[in-house]
């Protein structure tokens, strides 16, 4: 049995990838030097596959058929769904995991009630870290989208709990598998509040998401959320997974970086698993 | 109101090329598919997001909209902002 070999959590704006030139000099010398001591990390756990965690965005579902979670189960996925010119990301397509996304799907339905799909496509959320960290695309991905857009959502709670459920499924696992959490933290995305950041709710999130404290990061209500870390801050469900699943280990912050241009602070951690 | 309505069409030419095909030919049509009231209809036809954002459709869904509609960013995110202005006074 192979524990998991890789855990952390990265911010997925549109704007690192599509308009990088609009965040100042300091802020790009912090933020791309982060994500690449996260591709360093990444490629020297010799990952098998990676489980990414994101949000959906009306990509694979509307409120005709809105899934709370969805694990994709295809043998690879064509992204990004974005036109080019947005993302400045060429149109692939990724390779999945498929049998290891199967064993996991699995063993995660005897704890928590999942979706699942051989359809998904992969939009910014999972295409811009993959571009980061990962740009020639040949690592097989496991892909889970949480709905973190129409309400109702799935709790915060039900969020920590599949964390749990995915660290007992991956615990069983002969692979080296790694897990990120795209996301987030607090943003205003698509409004004329965009580039509006709350860096103490996303300084105070952090902390709580690093130590694994359950009880602080499932707290907030949707309306304190909406309020305070805005329509794109129910975002951090991804991360609230990654914290359940790393139960434990020690967090570490890579980045911190208020960046307005890019409408998110740069936030990027990672779990030493 | 038919917000649901209002955000499947929005949807449905986000993500499907044959009906932004379609649309681009004929809204009208397109729109008759849809339970719309007449005001909702119009402003999806002149894709006036102002409108169509102050009915509650979802960001997400209205961004990508605009942008293929031929509104800039910045232009896009004004037109809301007045909207919201307008429905104050």
């Amino acid at each position: 049995m192979m524990p998991l070999a890789f855990a952390a959590a990265a911010v997925h704006a549109p704007g690192i990838t599509g308009r990088p030139q609009n965040a100042t000099e300091q802020q790009r010398g912090v933020f791309f030097p982060a994500y690449r001591r996260l591709r360093e990390r990444l490629e020297s756990a010799r990952l098998d596959a990676l489980i990414m965690v994101s949000a959906e965005h009306f990509t694979n579902f509307f409120m005709n058929n809105m899934p709370a979670f969805c694990f994709g189960l295809a043998e690879d996925y064509p992204g990004p769904s974005e036109d080019e010119p947005f993302l400045k990301i060429p149109k692939t397509r990724v390779p999945g995991a498929a049998r290891l996304a199967r064993a996991l799907a699995t063993a995660v339905s005897e704890d928590v009630d999942i979706a699942h799909s051989e359809e998904l496509v992969l939009d910014h959320g999972f295409m811009v870290p993959l571009h980061l960290l990962t740009p020639d695309m040949r690592l097989p991905i496991v892909p889970v989208v949480i709905n973190c857009l129409a309400a109702p959502r799935p709790a915060l709670k039900r969020c920590y709990a599949l964390g749990h459920a995915l660290r007992r499924a991956i615990d069983t696992r002969a692979e080296r598998v790694g897990l990120l959490a795209c996301g987030g933290l607090s943003h205003w995305p698509a409004v004329p509040e965009s580039g509006k950041l709350n860096v103490e709710w996303d300084r105070a999130f952090l902390e709580d998401f690093l130590a694994h404290r359950r009880d602080a990061l499932t707290r907030y209500t949707e309306a304190e959320i909406e309020r305070d870390a805005g329509p794109g801050g129910h975002e951090v469900r991804a991360w609230i997974v990654v914290s359940a699943a790393t139960e434990g280990a020690r967090g570490e912050t890579l980045c911190f970086e208020p960046i307005p241009a890019y409408a998110i602070t740069g936030a990027i951690a990672t779990m030493a698993v | 109101m038919s917000l649901y309505g209002v955000q499947k069409v929005l949807f449905r030419l986000n993500n499907d090329p044959d009906v932004r095909k379609r649309f681009a030919a004929d809204r009208d049509t397109v729109l008759a598919e849809y339970p719309l009231t007449q005001e909702e209809r119009r402003a999806l036809a002149e894709a006036d997001v102002g409108s169509l954002h102050l009915m509650g459709a979802h960001p997400l869904l209205l961004a990508p909209f605009a942008g293929r509609s031929g509104l800039k960013w910045p232009d896009y995110l004004a037109a809301l902002q007045r909207a919201r202005d307008a429905r104050g006074r």
